[in-house]
């Protein structure tokens, strides 16, 4: 069968231009000047006379910006993943709602490569003030500060090098996960393309086969990423729970997104198509999958507090113990369980852009919270904080 | 004619036809008494013009009801009734009672939402609920139609309309 012209209505054609771009570059360059007065401000603060008594693990300024760094680049490759994770889930799961908005989610992959090349340059400049297990005398055994127990793990990041030396495996990983990634978003992207110009459904059938191996692919992929990215910041300690956790965090952030998207253009006149029985659908994803990372949080936690073993505690003492930290664990479950919870309990807040875009704005930040609780206690113990 | 107890019946194959021809007997300005059918077809609630379920509150109600009741529960149990040590926590630590918490408020949601559905349904035990058509429990679909409640038509223009509307079969129900 030959290419058909199908009826398209350009007019719903999305430009990213003008009164778009505007508001955007604004940001932009609002996020700029705090970025620089954020660096100035902790350099002021100093930190100078502990350098000269503590030595190589004094707390410089920029450990906080590596800290920074390292919470973006992981928050927003997952919200960018998770676009591609979403649209291959429709398509395997055979849905029919979600037709009219999957391009929302589709699109995020665009960062993919971005977030890619972002992550892999900034693991050079930050990963050895991040990561604790790359310091190579902890594999030495003649050092006094070798650890047996990191010297267990090591082979899981330098594997088939020399413990200490050059992380390789770890390198590929990131590289084979950010690659794959990549290139399955890519292909399914010129498959939704070639399905809107074709009649006939085998466009579709490849789509679905293409989403459940990438699908199987992710459910991996993530998991290892989440330990590899975020579980080993503190090597010691140890989650079985953590790819789970780090997945339900990555997926409702990457829902609110798209609610957020999807009703941001609904407001201004675009996806004609979408009506509200869409938008309850997404209010759901969101309520349940808050529900969902709330679940996953507190098994995690659970089990930790229950069991009480020192080496998986040492996790939640460095964190609800502290007093920098402490408030912010609350803060965390504040945001995106209880008030989401409590505010999309009904059907009528479900249907209306006004909870949603207020609830996915919290869940946005609150997941931003969330990975920073993750990175900060590891890697900037008592100079971190949100402010 | 004695309401409640004489109905048409038209029997449908299809789902889809029988959406249809909710809407058609309705705007033709014949009261439905109820649609019958094996299982949820979408849309038939909005079609037939129901009002949205109460069923929601009952469940937010039970589901109150399952909290309150395991956090008395565990509360008295463990720090007044018995309290024991167990694994050195507080007697009352709230970790350790999220859950059975969360057990029982979903049981008792369900539960409960389950129980008013069947009583309101009257599937209640000592109901004794009238069966339109035994099909309907396999494959077919029925459409009720009162005729005490459309008393301007008989019963052969009732059933004419349902069978324009793509009924395979129009019966005839007496209850007594």
């Amino acid at each position: 069968m030959g290419k058909q012209v199908i009826d398209i209505n350009w007019d719903q054609k999305f430009d990213f231009a003008g009164t778009f771009k505007k508001p955007i570059m604004k940001v932009l360059v609002l996020g700029a000047i705090l970025l620089v007065a954020g660096i100035v401000i902790e350099m002021m603060a100093g930190g100078h006379e502990e350098v000269a008594e503590a030595g190589d693990h004094a707390y410089h300024w920029y450990h906080r910006l590596f800290a920074a760094i390292w919470v973006n680049n992981i928050y927003f490759a997952g919200i960018a993943v998770i676009g591609v994770f979403f649209f291959a889930l429709q398509y395997a799961a055979q849905a029919g709602w979600s037709a009219p908005i999957l391009r929302i989610p589709l699109s995020f992959g665009n960062w993919l490569p971005y977030a890619a090349v972002i992550t892999i340059v900034s693991y050079f400049i930050v990963g050895h003030d991040i990561f604790h297990w790359t310091h190579s005398y902890l594999y030495d055994v003649n050092d006094p500060q070798y650890d047996r127990i990191i010297d267990g793990k090591g082979g899981f990041f330098f594997w088939p090098m020399a413990k200490g030396s050059f992380p390789i495996f770890f390198i590929v990983r990131m590289v084979v996960f950010f690659a794959a990634w990549a290139l399955f978003f890519n292909k399914l992207k010129q498959l939704s393309y070639a399905e809107d110009l074709e009649k006939s459904d085998s466009y579709w059938r490849r789509t679905r086969t293409v989403s459940a191996i990438f699908l199987v692919f992710f459910a991996v992929s993530s998991s290892v990423a989440a330990w590899d990215w975020i579980m080993s910041i503190d090597t010691h300690w140890f989650s079985t729970m953590f790819g789970w956790y780090m997945f339900a965090s990555w997926f409702v952030a990457g829902l609110s997104a798209v609610t957020l998207i999807t009703l941001f253009l609904k407001d201004k006149g675009y996806l004609e198509m979408v009506n509200s029985n869409h938008i309850h659908d997404l209010g759901k994803f969101m309520f349940a999958f808050s529900i969902f990372w709330t679940y996953i949080w507190f098994s995690q936690f659970l089990l930790i507090y229950y069991a009480n073993i020192p080496e998986e505690s040492v996790y939640f003492v460095e964190r609800l113990q502290s007093e920098l930290y402490g408030p912010l664990v609350f803060v965390n479950l504040g945001l995106n369980f209880i008030l989401p919870f409590l505010v999309l309990m009904t059907r009528d807040a479900k249907r209306h852009g006004v909870f949603l875009k207020v609830v996915s704005v919290l869940i946005i930040v609150g997941h931003y919270i969330d990975y920073t609780l993750m990175v900060q206690p590891g890697t900037l113990r008592e100079h971190g904080g949100l402010v | 004619m004695e309401r409640d107890k004489h109905f048409v019946l038209g029997v449908y194959e299809d789902e889809d036809v029988l959406l249809d021809a909710v809407a058609q007997v309705r705007n033709s300005g014949v009261k439905i008494h109820e649609v019958y059918s094996p299982f949820p077809v979408h849309g038939l609630d909005e079609a037939l013009g129901y009002k949205r379920s109460r069923l929601p509150i009952a469940a937010f109600l039970f589901g109150m009801l399952g909290t309150t009741l395991a956090l008395t529960m565990q509360f008295y149990m463990m720090k007044f009734d018995w309290p024991m040590i167990i694994g050195g926590k507080d007697f009352a630590g709230f970790p350790n009672f999220v859950p059975v918490t969360f057990e029982l408020t979903v049981l008792l949601a369900a539960f409960g939402m389950c129980g008013v559905f069947f009583v309101s349904s009257n599937l209640k035990p000592w109901g004794q609920p009238r069966i339109f058509d035994i099909r309907v429990t396999d494959d077919k679909h029925v459409m009720a139609i009162d005729l005490a409640a459309n008393a301007k038509l008989d019963e052969q223009q009732i059933g004419e309309v349902l069978k324009a509307t793509g009924a395979s079969e129009v019966n005839k129900k007496n209850f007594d």
